[in-house]
C-alpha cells in the first residue's frame, strides 16, 4: 500500500482540486463573480426555499379537463373542415360532446362518406410512424359521426397542454417581476412553482389560478325563457352565469377567441373607471371587424373563463381590431386580467395540490442556527478524532475538510439545490467518512497489539477495513438510490447529497488518508505508532 | 496516549447475554408497537393533507385564549402545538375542501383575527397539502423504506449468507419501530423529514452490522474449530472500539445540531440520536448473536471465501 504510482497521486490530487475550483464561486461575492469568464466553474449551490424564504406551489390539471379541451379544440376543427369542403358545406345538426367523445349528424347521408374522409385527413398523425390520435366512425343513427379521442391522442394532448401550460405560467410570473421562479413539469399532470423570495403567495395564486379564456359569443336572443329557466338551451346554444347576475344564452360557437390578441393593457372607460383594453392581431382584427358588421344591433358577451363579464349591443361595426371590457373592475383587478390576457390563456385548470411558504427572517434563522450547530458539530468530531487517534486523526479531519468541499462543488456544478434535509446528509456523511477511519485506525490498532511491525500493521489496517467499508457503503448507496427513485420533496434533496457524499467520502477518507499515511510512513520512517 | 474509549482487549460476554437482549428487544418494539397503534402518529400535513401556520408572537400567547380565537374564525377545528419557543405556535386546520383559492381565504382569515388582537404577529412559514397528494406522499414514503429493507436483505444475502440477511432485517424493523413508537410517544410531529431520518437509520445500523457481520465471517474462516458462541463474542468484542468511536463521534455531531441546530431540523435530528442509540444496542446485542438462533454453520461460511475475494480489491 505504501507505493503510490506518480499517475495515482497526479490523478487523485487533481480530481481533487476540480472540485475545489466548482465549489470556490460559492466563497466569492457577485462582483468578483461577474469577472470570472465564462466556460469557468461560476454557479453557486442555490439555497432551497426552506433556507432562504419563498413559496413553493405544486398545480395540477385533471386529465379529464385536458380531454374536454382537446374535444372542443376537435369541435373546431370539424367545423372549420366541413365548411371547407369541397363542393360546398357539408351541413351538420346535432354536434354535441359526451362520454369524451364528440358526434354529430351529416344531413345530407350522402356526403357521410366525404365528410369521414375529409376528417380522417384533417386528424391524420404527423410523420410515418405515430399513432392516430382520434379515431372517426359512423353512429348506430343514419349519418351520425361519432369522433373520438384515442389514449395516445389523450397523452399527447395532455403532453401538449401541460407543456404549453409551462409556458403561460412562466409569462405571467415574468410579469410580476419576481426574479429567479423555477418552473418544472412534475409527471404527467403537474406543475411545481418555487418563487425564491416571495413571502405572500397571494398574487401569485390568484394569476395561475385563472386559465383566462377569453371569448367573443353572440347572444341567442331566439332562446325560449320558458326553456332556459329549466335550464335547456337550444340546439347549437349555451347558457352561462353573468357577473352581473342572471343567466345568458349564447351561441356555441365564438366568434373570436384571446387566442389572436396581442396585447392588453389597463386603461379606463367613459367615466373614468378602470377597464381593461386590448388588441387583436391583424387577421383576428379582420375576422372580428367581420362578425360585428354582419352583426350590428345584436348584443355579443365577452366570455372569461366561462362567466359572462358583459353583454353589450353592437352599434356599429368596430373595424379598428380593439376594444376594451369594462365590468367593475378596481385597478388591481384591471390590471391582474391585463397580464391574464397577454399571457394567453391556460390550456387546462390548474388547482394548487400543495403550497408550501417560508418567511425570509425563519430562513434566514435557519442558516444561522444550521451554521452554528455545524461548526460545533465538525469541532466535536475533528476534537474526538485528534484525541484518539492523534496524528491519525489529523489526517482524518484534513480528509474531513477535503470531503465537504467536494461535495459543494459536485453540488454546484450539477445544480442541484442545498435545502436542510441536504445539510442533514452532509453531516451523515461526514458520519460515514469518520466511520471509515473509525474502522481503519481501530484495525491498526489491533493489529499493532497482536506484535505486528508498524508497516504490516497499516497495511493490513487498511486491506481489512477497506472490505468492511466497501460492504457497508454499497449498501448505503443502494437505499440512498431507492431515496432519490421513490422518495419525494425532502427524501429527494436528502438522497442526492447522501449519494455524492457516500462516493467522496469513501475516496477521501480512505484514498487520500492512505496516501498521506504513505508519505509519512516512507519519509519519515517510524519505529513505532503512536495510534 | 490516545485516547481509548473502549480499553485494549475488553471481553464482554454478549452472547450469554443474549436471552435478556432478546426478551428486552421484544418488549421494546412490542411496547413501541402498542405506542403506535394506540396514541398513533401525529402526522404532519405531509401525510393527511391540511393546513399549517407558524406562526410568531410578539408575546407568548395563551394557548386556550387563542385556540378559542382561531375557532370563531370559523374555518374548522383547530390544533395549536408550540414549536421551539413558547412565542412560536404551529396551527393546525384541516384543509377547506372545494376551490383553489380556499386555502389562502382561511389564511387571511386567521391571519386578519389574529393581527386584531395580537400586536406584531408574524406568519413565518404557511404549508398546505391536499388529501390526494398526502395519500401519494404516503404511499412513496412507505415503498422509499419498504424497499430498503428489500434490497438491504437481499444485499447481505448475497454477500454473506441467508441468516446473516435475516438476522440484520429483524434488527432493522426493530430500530425503525422503536424509532417510531418514540414519535408515538412523545407525539413530535412525523413528516417527510422524519422518513428520511428513518431511512438514514437503517443505512447506520446497517453499517453497524455489515461491519460485525464481516469480522464474524471473517473469524469464522480463521478458527475453524473456534465454538460458534466463543467467535460471536470475539467479533462482537473486536469491533466494539469502532462501533463505540463511531457512535460517540456521531452522537457528538448530532446533539450538537439537536441543540443548537434550526427548530426546523428537531424532530429529524431527534430521530436520529435515538435510532443511533437503538441502532449500536440491536448491532450489539441482537443481530449477532440471532445467528446462533438462526443456526449459522461454519462450513458454510468457509464456502464463502471464493466470493469475499472479489470485493478485497477496494482501496
Amino acid at each position: 500500500m505504501l507505493d503510490f504510482p506518480k499517475w495515482k497521486t497526479w490523478s487523485m490530487w487533481a480530481t481533487v482540486v476540480l472540485c475545489l475550483l466548482l465549489a470556490l464561486p460559492n466563497a466569492l461575492a457577485p462582483s468578483t463573480l461577474a469577472l470570472i469568464p465564462d466556460g469557468l466553474p461560476k454557479s453557486q449551490l442555490p439555497l432551497g426555499l426552506d433556507l432562504r424564504g419563498g413559496s413553493h406551489l405544486m398545480l395540477e390539471a385533471t386529465a379529464l379537463d385536458v380531454e374536454k379541451a382537446k374535444l372542443e379544440s376537435l369541435e373546431d376543427t370539424v367545423r372549420g373542415e366541413l365548411r371547407s369542403a369541397e363542393g360546398g358545406a357539408i351541413a351538420i345538426t346535432d354536434l354535441s360532446l359526451n362520454r369524451g367523445r364528440l358526434t354529430f349528424t351529416v344531413t345530407d347521408l350522402a356526403r357521410v362518406d366525404q365528410a369521414i374522409s375529409l376528417l380522417n385527413k384533417a386528424t391524420a398523425p404527423l410523420g410515418v410512424g405515430n399513432a392516430r390520435e382520434v379515431e372517426i366512425s359512423r353512429g348506430s343513427v343514419p349519418g351520425q359521426v361519432i369522433v373520438t379521442p384515442t389514449a395516445a391522442g389523450i397523452a399527447a394532448a395532455i403532453d401538449g397542454a401541460m407543456a404549453q401550460a409551462v409556458e403561460v405560467i412562466r409569462k405571467r410570473i415574468d410579469e410580476l417581476g419576481t426574479r429567479e421562479p423555477t418552473i418544472v413539469r412534475q409527471g404527467k399532470t403537474r406543475i411545481v412553482v418555487q418563487v425564491p423570495g416571495l413571502q405572500d403567495p397571494e398574487a401569485l395564486k390568484a394569476l395561475l389560478g385563472k386559465t383566462a379564456k377569453l371569448e367573443f359569443k353572440l347572444v341567442d336572443t331566439a332562446a325560449d325563457p320558458e326553456e332556459v329557466a329549466q335550464g335547456r338551451a337550444p340546439p347549437g346554444s349555451q347558457i352561462l352565469t353573468s357577473q352581473e347576475g342572471g343567466q345568458v344564452v349564447v351561441k356555441r360557437r365564438a366568434i373570436i377567441t384571446g387566442d389572436q390578441l396581442v396585447d392588453s393593457q389597463v386603461s379606463t372607460d367613459q367615466n373614468g373607471a378602470p377597464a381593461v383594453s386590448f388588441r387583436f392581431d391583424s387577421s383576428g382584427g379582420r375576422r372580428f371587424a367581420q362578425a360585428t358588421t354582419e352583426n350590428v344591433g345584436k348584443p355579443f358577451a365577452i366570455i372569461l373563463d366561462g362567466m359572462v363579464i358583459s353583454a353589450p349591443n353592437i352599434n356599429e361595426p368596430i373595424l379598428g381590431g380593439s376594444g376594451i371590457i369594462m365590468g367593475n373592475y378596481t385597478v388591481q383587478s384591471a390590471n391582474e386580467l391585463a397580464i391574464l390576457l397577454r399571457s394567453g390563456k391556460l390550456p387546462v385548470e390548474l388547482k394548487v395540490v400543495e403550497e408550501r411558504t417560508v418567511g425570509p427572517d425563519l430562513g434566514a434563522d435557519s442558516i444561522k442556527a444550521g451554521i452554528i450547530a455545524s461548526i460545533v458539530a465538525v469541532l466535536a468530531v475533528a476534537g474526538l478524532m485528534i484525541m484518539t487517534y492523534g496524528r491519525f486523526g489529523v489526517y482524518s479531519v484534513i480528509a474531513l475538510a477535503i470531503n465537504v468541499l467536494m461535495i459543494l462543488g459536485i453540488m454546484s456544478a450539477a445544480g442541484f439545490t442545498l435545502t436542510l434535509p441536504g445539510i442533514a446528509g452532509m453531516v451523515l456523511t461526514i458520519g460515514a467518512a469518520v466511520d471509515a477511519n473509525v474502522l481503519i485506525n481501530e484495525r491498526i490498532r489491533e493489529e499493532q497489539r497482536k506484535g505486528r511491525g508498524v508497516i504490516a500493521s497499516v497495511e493490513t489496517g487498511f486491506k481489512e477495513a477497506s472490505r468492511t467499508i466497501w460492504d457497508a457503503n454499497s449498501l448505503n448507496i443502494i437505499v440512498a438510490i431507492i431515496m432519490f427513485l421513490f422518495g419525494s420533496g425532502p427524501i429527494k434533496g436528502f438522497a442526492v447529497v447522501l449519494s455524492i457524499g457516500i462516493a467522496t467520502s469513501v475516496f477521501t477518507a480512505v484514498t487520500i488518508v492512505r496516501w498521506m499515511v504513505a508519505r509519512w510512513l516512507t519519509n519519515a520512517r517510524p519505529a513505532t505508532l503512536s495510534i | 496516549m490516545p485516547l481509548k474509549l473502549v480499553p485494549d482487549n475488553t471481553n464482554i460476554g454478549f452472547v450469554k447475554l443474549r436471552f435478556i437482549a432478546f426478551a428486552l428487544t421484544l418488549a421494546l418494539t412490542i411496547g413501541a408497537g402498542a405506542l403506535l397503534a394506540v396514541r398513533g402518529l401525529n402526522l404532519g400535513v405531509d401525510f393527511v393533507g391540511g393546513l399549517t401556520m407558524q406562526v410568531e408572537f410578539a408575546q407568548p400567547p395563551a394557548l386556550d385564549t387563542l385556540r378559542g380565537r382561531v375557532d370563531r374564525v370559523g374555518v374548522g377545528d383547530s390544533a395549536l402545538q408550540e414549536f421551539g419557543n413558547d412565542r412560536t405556535i404551529l396551527i393546525r386546520l384541516p384543509l377547506p375542501e372545494g376551490e383553489e383559492g380556499a386555502v389562502q381565504r382561511v389564511v387571511g382569515k386567521v391571519r386578519t383575527a389574529l393581527e386584531q388582537d395580537y400586536k406584531g404577529v408574524k406568519f413565518a412559514r404557511v404549508e398546505s397539502v391536499s388529501g390526494k397528494v398526502s395519500d401519494e406522499l404516503i404511499t412513496d414514503g412507505l415503498w422509499a423504506v419498504g424497499l430498503s429493507m428489500l434490497f438491504v436483505a437481499l444485499f447481505t444475502w448475497f454477500r454473506f449468507e441467508w441468516y446473516f440477511g435475516v438476522s440484520t432485517v429483524v434488527a432493522l424493523v426493530h430500530d425503525v419501530v422503536v424509532t417510531m413508537g418514540f414519535f408515538a410517544l412523545t407525539q413530535l410531529e412525523f413528516d417527510l423529514n422524519i422518513v428520511a431520518a428513518v431511512l438514514t437509520i437503517i443505512g447506520y445500523s446497517l453499517n453497524d452490522k455489515v461491519v460485525i457481520d464481516d469480522r464474524i465471517r471473517e473469524n469464522l474462516r480463521k478458527y475453524r474449530q473456534m465454538d460458534i458462541k466463543q467467535i460471536i463474542d470475539l467479533s462482537v468484542n473486536e469491533t466494539l472500539p469502532r462501533t463505540v468511536m463511531t457512535s460517540v463521534t456521531l452522537l457528538a455531531a448530532l446533539i450538537a445540531l439537536l441543540f443548537l441546530g434550526p427548530e426546523v431540523i428537531f424532530g429529524f435530528t431527534a430521530a436520529m440520536v435515538l435510532g443511533i442509540v437503538v441502532g449500536t444496542y440491536s448491532s450489539i446485542f441482537v443481530s449477532s448473536s440471532l445467528l446462533i438462533t438462526l443456526g449459522v454453520k461454519q462450513r458454510a461460511a468457509g464456502s464463502e471465501d471464493a466470493r469475499a475475494k472479489g470485493a478485497e480489491r477496494i482501496g
